[in-house]
């Protein structure tokens, strides 16, 4: 593969028929920082934080009062005969409280915030910069299968992640542990200092016990930043998981418990000191005397400038465009890039582009459902696409957007997108978006676009003999060179 | 396999006749269907329908086309093959009629430019920007041509300036037959690729996931069969069939086609009941075939192949062929059956005669690049 080549699929996101290609690759790289927008166009219809709490909030109260009522009802008020036979009739979804909330925060949230990601990588022209963005969403991932969180996914990405991709680590970092989104889907939110105010008050009321939550604390430090066995205990997850109490949503709760809270209720951060766990933590030997907020702030700026995050960064980052076992050497220049800098990511994306690893001939990567589907969509040309059809054809390759199942993300390595199966369905697919492209794509000229220099001669063979313009597309999409980057 | 099905509907035909010359409309009649269904890879015209009775034909496919041994003779010349059996009954019932050695002007070999030339109608391929069955629509004695193309794009030959809308079928075809032994070869020397393919391959086998050739397309024919019956159905239809490029093993793939191929005709002919009288169905390809096999067992790009005129409306019974012959000097090239029966003036001429329009108006129409004219002896009853 050439240079340009590389630069545009391994780098990029796949060239479109278009692209001019780029005269010197690794300037053409670097020029995306600057040009970089956190809020093109294509996220525009994005529905507003405000109104995605809104929805959550109201979904969270109906449930409080059905938990309620359900209570009071229970001792043997049950109307006898007739309320079965009512149940059983006709579930009105209006009157579901989940159903509804469901509908309306897949249709409107998840579908749109989907199609505004999908549109935005369809139409940059600085597609490293976005492959950086989908990178670090994989890294910080939050999964929509658990429900609150299916709205909220997507405003991590576009309000978190893209403000700060070239910015230093630690402030990302920041503003990703504030995010709702992070807090509701690592249970941040309603984790309880057992001697803060709230805390005390509910063990004298001997109520059902709400109490510490470590759950972000230690994906912060096992994903997020060291990394997993880097020389950090569990008293220390139990001591950062202290710091961290009062992080929390404004807006979340209504009624009595929205006063601890304070902020607004618009689902902005808050710090909420009656949550809070008083005293200092000690946290691998250092002692973090701040009070309230700044704690868990300080804590987070240290783990940013920890060298066991450079070299977790570091490993990933080359994982990603050097390879599934990433090469020691480049692992450690990146790591000294971010350790020299105090973690600037254009730095450390800077010795990421002059790594001769990540420039090797050969393909590198195997590419995941996401990657592929949009290299195929942009070497079609195609800008947008229905977002139900593009939920359903992530669904069917396996790689549903915001939806990895854990906090760990997807895979980086082939093996866990290279099998029969998937294989099959990437043929599906690419019959089904050639069949839309329709003959006006001529997969014999767009060939030598999307991959220039990297044709071989048996694709541009099996695509010249192919019985249909559509089937030559097809052949192309799925090509041993367009499946890898 | 079938993937796509194409549907121009033409109603409110009254008015819009009355403003055309009479004579160029004394036999029009809106309640006439026309279906085009176009075999997209090249089929092969040899065996569809095997000049038997030539006698350089059993030296020149010698254990090549056993099928035809169970095939019906239509004659004593020409056999057709075995698979097309519904298709037999309808020659039989004088309801289907084969033109022999025919091709478009295309000379070429490459299947995107002979299917472009098929579909636009021009003499060469992208010379024109719009497709035949189009510019059909602005021929017909109706005031909204409304067309409707049942599938997510429109083909070339019914592109245009006359309105198309879609309707793609909720469930969509799984990927051709064909595209999956394309596939198969493309990854053949990648050794990860290679591997998973087979995996993939073997597995949907044992799931049933593949369908079995003939039930896909006649599913998919009474759809458009129920779209085109009765008052209010759609006018005309087109119907794309991919798979016919046969470069190894024809033998067993080509009657799997044909299968298929059956069963879309016999689904139009059940589906359309009454008006299946007033309906003309035209098979037709980009071009041929070899006519000598080649070392896998198939045969490679040709020229000349085989048209299909079918439907009650057809004066059918019978093969129309200004026989080429099968001597090396008589093969095009010295390799193909030669084209003696242009297709675009077969097409023309059947249209003209179906819709009871004058053959030079269609003719000039829809294949303007021509310098022929419309075929002239009987084609529709």
């Amino acid at each position: 593969m050439l240079d340009t080549a590389i630069a545009l699929n391994r780098f990029g996101l796949g060239a479109r028929p278009g692209d001019t290609p780029p005269a010197d690759p690794k300037s053409w790289l670097t020029a995306q920082f600057s040009r970089f927008q956190p809020r093109p166009q294509a996220l525009a219809q994005v529905p507003a934080r405000s109104t995605v709490i809104g929805q959550l909030a109201d979904y969270i109260a109906q449930q409080r009062m059905d938990g309620r009522a359900k209570r009071q009802m229970q001792p043997a008020s049950l109307p006898t005969g007739a309320a079965p036979a009512q149940a059983d009739a006709k579930p009105d979804p209006q009157a579901d409280p989940l159903r509804r909330f469901l509908r309306q925060t897949i249709r409107e949230d998840y579908l749109t915030m989907n199609s505004a990601r999908l549109s935005a990588a369809l139409t940059t022209d600085n597609p490293f910069a976005e492959r950086l963005v989908h990178f670090w969403a994989n890294h910080f991932a939050v999964s929509v299968d658990k429900l609150p969180v299916i709205g909220l996914a997507g405003l991590l990405e576009f309000e978190a992640i893209r403000p700060h991709l070239f910015g230093r680590f630690s402030d990302l970092l920041l503003a990703v542990e504030q995010h709702p989104a992070m807090l509701v889907y690592l249970d941040q939110a309603q984790s309880v200092g057992p001697n803060s105010r709230i805390g005390r008050i509910v063990a004298m009321r001997g109520g059902k016990q709400r109490g510490l939550n470590e759950n972000l604390g230690r994906e912060i430090m096992e994903l997020h930043t060291l990394g997993v066995r880097t020389g950090y205990s569990q008293a220390d997850v139990t001591e950062f998981a202290r710091a961290l109490t009062g992080w929390t949503v404004s807006g979340l709760a209504r009624g009595p418990a929205s006063r601890f809270i304070g902020g607004g209720d618009d689902g902005s951060f808050a710090f909420a000191d009656a949550l809070h766990e008083p005293g200092e933590r000690v946290i691998m030997g250092k002692r973090y005397p701040q009070q309230g907020e700044a704690q868990a702030r300080a804590i987070l700026a240290d783990l940013a400038a920890n060298p066991a995050t450079a070299r977790h960064i570091s490993t990933k980052l080359a994982r990603h465009f050097a390879g599934d076992d990433p090469p020691a050497a480049m692992v450690d220049r990146l790591t000294r890039a971010y350790v020299a800098s105090g973690g600037d990511l254009p730095t450390v994306y800077r010795a990421l582009i002059d790594s001769p690893e990540a420039w090797a001939a050969q393909p590198l990567k195997f590419k995941t459902p996401w990657e592929w589907s949009v290299s195929a969509l942009r070497a079609v040309g195609q800008t947008q696409i229905d977002p139900q059809a593009a939920i359903a054809m992530l669904n069917q390759l396996g790689q549903p957007t915001w939806k990895p199942g854990s906090p760990a993300g997807w895979d980086d390595i082939a093996a866990s997108w290279a099998a029969p199966e998937a294989l099959m369905r990437r043929v599906e697919i690419a019959q089904r978006i050639a069949s839309k492209a329709g003959s006006s794509v001529d997969a014999r000229a767009i060939a030598q676009k999307v991959l220039p220099g990297a044709v071989s001669d048996a694709t541009r063979t099996a695509i010249a003999r192919a019985e249909s313009p559509q089937e030559g597309l097809a052949l192309l999409l799925v090509s041993p060179e367009f499946v890898r980057r | 396999m079938l993937s796509r099905r194409f549907f121009l509907s033409a109603g409110g035909a009254a008015v819009a006749a009355l403003s055309m010359p009479r004579m160029a409309f004394a036999r029009a009649n809106t309640s006439r269907r026309f279906v085009f269904i176009i075999q997209r890879g090249a089929a092969d015209g040899l065996s569809i329908l095997g000049p038997t009775g030539d006698p350089l034909h059993a030296g020149l496919r010698e254990g090549f086309d056993q099928n035809l041994a169970n095939g019906t003779r239509l004659g004593s010349f020409f056999t057709l093959h075995p698979a097309l059996a519904q298709t037999a009954k309808l020659y039989a019932a004088n309801q289907a009629l084969f033109v022999h050695a025919v091709a478009s002007p295309y000379r070429d070999r490459s299947h995107f430019d002979g299917q472009n030339v098929l579909e636009t109608g021009g003499s060469s391929a992208y010379q024109l920007k719009d497709g035949w069955l189009n510019r059909l629509l602005g021929l017909l004695p109706t005031g909204d041509t409304k067309a409707l193309a049942l599938s997510d794009t429109v083909p070339m030959a019914l592109r245009g300036s006359n309105q198309v809308s879609s309707y793609a079928p909720s469930k969509l075809a799984g990927p051709s037959d064909d595209l999956l032994q394309r596939v198969a070869a493309l990854y053949e020397p990648d050794q990860q690729l290679h591997a998973l393919w087979n995996e993939a391959v073997a597995t949907r086998t044992m799931a049933g996931g593949v369908e079995a050739d003939g039930q896909n397309g006649a599913a998919m024919a009474s759809v458009a069969a129920k779209l085109l019956a009765g008052d209010n159905g759609a006018r005309i239809a087109m119907i794309e069939t991919n798979g016919w490029d046969t470069h190894s093993g024809q033998q067993g793939r080509l009657a799997a086609q044909l299968r298929n191929l059956d069963g879309i005709v016999g689904a139009l002919n059940t589906g359309l009941g009454a008006d299946w009288a007033n309906t003309l169905v035209i098979v037709a390809t980009e071009f041929g075939r070899t006519a000598r096999p080649n070392g896998t067992g198939g045969t490679d790009h040709g020229e000349a192949s085989l048209a299909m005129l079918l439907g009650g409306a057809v004066a059918g019974g019978k093969v129309i062929a200004d026989w080429p012959g099968l001597s090396t000097a008589a093969l095009y090239e010295g390799r193909d059956l030669k084209p003696t029966i242009d297709l675009d003036a077969l097409i023309a001429g059947a249209l003209a005669q179906h819709y009871g329009i004058e053959p030079a108006r269609v003719m000039t129409r829809l294949f303007p690049e021509s310098r022929g004219s419309a075929y002239g002896k009987p084609l529709i009853a």
